[in-house]
Formats: structure tokens, C-alpha cells, sequence
């Protein structure tokens, strides 16, 4: 079921953080993909509405987890840290906004 | 580099205006299943579905946690039964709808769709053998589909197909009353049949089609309807404009999905259907898409101009979105799966015939309406050669699916559950047809079928 991570396409993903601001969110999510050896490519944040809204983007070539086990640990974190974290391949999102 | 404000669109289009991929359907080729013993047939036929639609769940499943984009329904069509049954000598099919069924259930998919045959010139044994079985073989198996084509803007419309249509209609609608007469929902009578339609329950796999393919089906009215919401008080040319960008992202996910998936499966990608096909949830409706270009209620004078201009819109941001655009492809209207449509008619805002007007715009036809049980057989095929007419004469697909509630009048409500959804009962004209109807016969194609 490892297969976005095996394939020889690109293996970046984007993950994106969205809830009430607080102190540590960066920290927890950054912590899981140092973790896993996801490296960390750009990291887009900004208050919106009160709400805190980061982007980021990372490179699973030398993940020690595939996407779909990465997400259940992020999924997991944005639970503890009271905020909704969604990881999905690149592919989503040039796919819908570049021709 | 993407920005913040693409990821952020993407992801409200997902969470908050439920875009998802209506279904990823596996067109298989039963060609090869053909056996004048119909066990030997019906046991080719399971086992070349479970050999190849298999891993077509966990597949599917597995791209919608990946892409963060969920995948509704996996499915399957199959060649028309007809053709493949012919050649064994049995006076019905029913235990073809029992294989398909089974194998359905084996590879964990809600329909199967293909217990077909095409009519719109004539009957062969196969193809009325079929249609005679359609309602048992619907009342006694969960997950099979059947369509009927009666009609081509080529052929002709055929009353004969169509009288039988309409009889073997109430009867399903009989055989299932316990249910609500659910059988009639899993029946639909084409014009113009397309062969590579992903969407249930009119669709079945092709003659002209390969062995096995992925096709894919999109939705999201509801990110249209967001879209025009934020478009504001724009003129309506800026409107379709709106309407055809959200068309286009909306069919690049179904692109990027069917091609995952067909990879993965390792079977050729068919079509992107691009269709914005409506759901029992609030925020997933057509009907709503309309009230909020501006009419009162879905339904109101307005309404065929207002589905006019979605339905093309819809078409040409989705041309541009995929190089293979299929199947249905527009708008559709069914009643009882959108939640906007069925306050129409509780409203008193959408009638019978406004609904026929508008399918003269949109992708399908009368789909999903529930009638009073005792509309005469004659009246049914009546309302089926007026949606045919509709579809032969402009050169586009039409279909009807119509519950012929067994037990019911107006004022009572249908329910079905899932997605097919729950509908009010709809008065039906009084007038009757019969004579019109009874004369049988087919109704020449029309001159503008002459193309050559």
C-alpha cells in the first residue's frame, strides 16, 4: 500500500493545519516529520480570522512512513494539539490549480 | 510553488462544499462469458468480475486517503446481459442478475449496473427475454442495475419497446411495494444511450469498448453553488464564466482520480464523466444551484433558461479540464436525491411538466420521480415517448426512471434510503394517451439524421 512513496513520480505532499491559534503547533507538527525523516521544503502560515492557517510543504523521499501512515500520525497530533491537520500528495492540488 | 490561498481553496471545496468523486466505475467486457449452458455462462461471468474489479474497493479507498478526496462509490458495468445470455437456451435471466449480484457483493461494490439491452430498432429472443426478466431479476437481487435502450436520433423511437418498458415498469414496481417499489429505481429507460456512462443505473459497458476500463464520475454542485454565491450580483455571461472555472477544477480531480486508478489496476482510463450529480445532503443539489442564480424556488418561469446556461457551462469547463470527457456529462435533476428539488415539489414549485422542459437542457431526464401506483401502463409509456421525443429530436441522451408507487397517490412520500433518497408522490396528467400509445409501431428518425 506504499505505493505514492515507491512510485518514481514525486513524492511531496502538502500538509495543512487549520484551528484556534496557541502556543506549540509548529513545534508538534514539525516534530512528527523530523521524526519520520519527512524534510520540511517550505512552511506558509498566517493568522485568518482569528484562526491559525499554516501550509506546508514536504518531501517524503526518505520518509521512514508511507503518506497514508504519516496522515493517521498527524491526524492523531492535530487531536492532541486541538487543531485539524489534513496531508494530501501535491498531485491534488497542481492538478486543479496548473495546466 | 502553490500558494496558500490554492491549498486553502482546495481544501474548503473538500471539507465544506462536498466535492468528491461520485464513483469510479470498472467497465468489464463479459463478451467472453457466452456459454449455451447459462450455469457455465453465469459462473464465467463471477469469476472474470471478482478476477478483475478485486482490488477495485481497496484501490479506490487507498486513493481517496492519499488525495484527501473522497471516493462515494466504487462500481461496475458490464456488457448488456442480452447480448451475452443469448446464446444459452433458457427462458429467462434471472440467475444472470443472481451471478452479477454475487459478484458485487464478493468485491464489496454497492451496484452493478448492465442487466441491458438495446431495442431502439427491434427485439431479438435474448433482447426480450431480458426485458420479460427485468422484474424479478430487480425484486430478487440488491445491487443489480438494468436500462433499456428504446430510441436513437438514427432509429427512431420504439413504441413497441417502449409498451413493454412500461409494463415490465409496474410490474417491478409491484414486485418490490414492500420497499416502496425501490425495483424502479434501479431501471432506466434511454434515447441515445452513451456506453460509457460510470453513473448507476444506466450504465453498462459498451460494445465498442475495451476489455476492462476506469471510468470516473465527478459531482460538487455544491462548490458550484459556493462559486455563484461568491460571484455576487454578476451579469450572467460572468456567470457562466464563474460556473465553467469551478467546472474545470472540479473535472481535474475526477481526471487525476480515474488515471491513479486505472494505473494502479493496470487497466486502460475510459472517460471523465462530468456531471454535477446531486445528493440527498443539503448543499449538494442542483435545485439549490438555481435559487441561488436567482430564482425563488427551483422550478419557477426561469428555471430551463437558468439549468440552460449551468448545464453548458458545466460542459465546456469540463472540456477543457480532461481530453476525455464522457458518459453523461451536464447537470442532473433527479427529485429524489436532491434535497432542494424535493422542497420544489413540496412547495408546489416544481411540477411534472416543468421537470420535462428541463430536461430538454439537462444531462439525463425525468429521473428518480415517484408517481401515484395506479398511473395506467399507457400513461407510463406516454410520458417515456415524451422524454424520447425529447432526446431523439435534439440529438442528446434523455432517460427516464419513474416509480409507479404500488399503493400510493399524491401527497404520499416514497423512501428509499441512501442516496437514492425519498420523494413526494407527483401528480400525473389525467388524460390518457392509450390510443396514441397502442398503435405501437417505431417513430421514424428524424430528417436531421440524415448526416451523410
Amino acid at each position: 500500500m506504499n505505493k505514492l512513496k515507491d512510485s518514481s513520480g514525486s513524492n511531496l505532499v502538502v500538509i495543512t493545519v487549520i484551528g484556534p491559534d496557541r502556543v506549540g503547533i509548529i513545534a508538534g507538527v514539525t516534530s512528527v516529520l523530523a521524526d519520520k525523516g519527512v524534510n520540511i521544503l517550505d512552511i506558509n502560515q498566517t493568522v485568518m480570522q482569528g484562526y491559525f492557517v499554516m501550509v506546508l510543504m514536504a518531501d517524503m523521499n526518505k520518509s521512514a512512513v508511507d503518506l497514508v501512515a504519516l496522515k493517521d500520525l498527524l491526524v492523531k497530533k492535530g487531536e492532541d494539539l486541538q487543531v485539524r491537520i489534513d496531508v494530501q500528495h501535491e498531485d491534488v492540488f497542481k492538478y486543479m490549480h496548473r495546466i | 510553488m502553490l500558494t496558500i490561498e490554492e491549498v486553502l481553496e482546495t481544501i474548503k471545496m473538500v471539507q465544506e462544499e462536498n466535492l468528491d468523486i461520485r464513483t469510479i466505475t470498472m467497465g468489464i467486457s463479459l463478451r467472453d462469458c457466452s456459454d449455451s449452458d447459462h450455469r457455465s455462462a453465469c459462473r464465467k461471468i463471477y469469476d472474470k468480475v471478482t478476477r478483475l474489479a478485486g482490488s477495485l474497493v481497496e484501490t479506490g479507498d487507498g486513493i481517496a486517503r492519499e488525495y484527501g478526496l473522497p471516493i462515494v462509490n466504487k462500481r461496475i458495468s458490464v456488457t448488456p446481459i442480452a447480448l451475452v445470455a443469448e446464446a444459452s437456451a433458457v427462458d429467462n435471466y434471472i440467475e444472470y442478475a443472481k451471478a452479477l449480484d454475487k459478484a458485487a457483493a464478493e468485491v464489496g461494490v454497492n451496484f452493478i449496473g448492465g442487466f441491458s439491452a438495446l431495442v431502439h430498432k427491434g427485439f431479438t429472443g435474448g433482447d426480450s427475454r431480458l426485458i420479460e426478466s427485468i422484474p424479478h431479476a430487480l425484486s430478487s437481487t440488491e445491487r443489480v442495475c438494468a436500462s433499456v435502450n428504446v430510441a436513437t436520433s438514427r432509429a427512431g423511437i420504439n413504441m413497441d419497446a417502449i409498451n413493454l418498458i412500461s409494463r415490465v415498469i409496474k410490474e417491478t414496481a409491484a414486485l418490490t411495494a414492500g420497499q416502496d417499489s425501490v425495483g424502479c429505481a434501479k431501471l432506466v429507460v434511454f434515447a441515445n444511450v452513451p456506453e460509457d456512462n460510470p453513473f448507476m443505473a444506466g450504465a453498462f459497458h459498451g460494445i465498442g469498448e475495451p476489455d476492462c476500463v476506469i471510468n470516473t464520475g465527478v459531482s460538487g454542485p455544491g462548490v458550484v453553488k459556493s462559486a455563484i454565491k461568491r460571484a455576487g450580483s454578476a451579469d450572467l455571461g460572468a456567470l457562466s464564466e464563474t460556473i465553467k472555472k469551478t467546472a474545470f477544477k472540479i473535472t481535474r480531480m475526477g481526471e487525476l482520480v480515474g488515471r491513479t486508478a486505472a494505473e494502479r489496476l493496470g487497466v486502460p482510463f475510459g472517460i471523465v464523466d462530468v456531471s454535477l450529480a446531486p445528493t440527498p445532503a443539503v448543499g449538494d443539489s442542483v435545485a439549490e444551484i438555481l435559487e441561488e442564480m436567482g430564482l425563488e424556488r427551483c422550478g419557477a418561469p426561469g428555471s430551463t433558461a437558468a439549468l440552460a446556461l449551468l448545464n453548458d457551462a458545466v460542459k465546456k469547463g469540463g472540456a477543457m479540464a480532461s481530453s476525455y470527457v464522457g458518459g453523461l456529462s451536464g447537470a442532473f435533476i433527479p427529485v429524489s436525491e436532491d434535497a432542494g428539488m424535493i422542497t420544489a415539489v413540496n412547495d408546489g414549485a416544481l411540477t411534472f411538466e416543468k421537470l420535462e422542459a428541463m430536461t430538454a437542457v439537462c444531462s439525463v431526464g425525468l429521473d428518480m420521480i415517484a408517481i401515484p401506483g395506479d398511473t395506467p401502463v399507457e400513461t407510463i409509456a406516454a410520458i417515456i415517448a415524451d422524454e424520447m421525443a425529447i432526446g431523439v429530436f435534439n440529438h442528446k441522451t434523455t432517460a427516464v426512471r419513474i416509480i409507479p408507487a404500488t399503493g400510493k397517490k399524491v401527497g404520499d412520500q416514497v423512501e428509499f434510503g441512501g442516496l437514492l433518497g425519498r420523494a413526494p408522490i407527483m401528480a400525473v396528467n389525467k388524460f390518457s394517451a392509450e390510443k396514441f400509445v397502442r398503435r405501437g409501431g417505431r417513430i421514424p428518425a428524424p430528417i436531421h439524421s440524415l448526416r451523410n
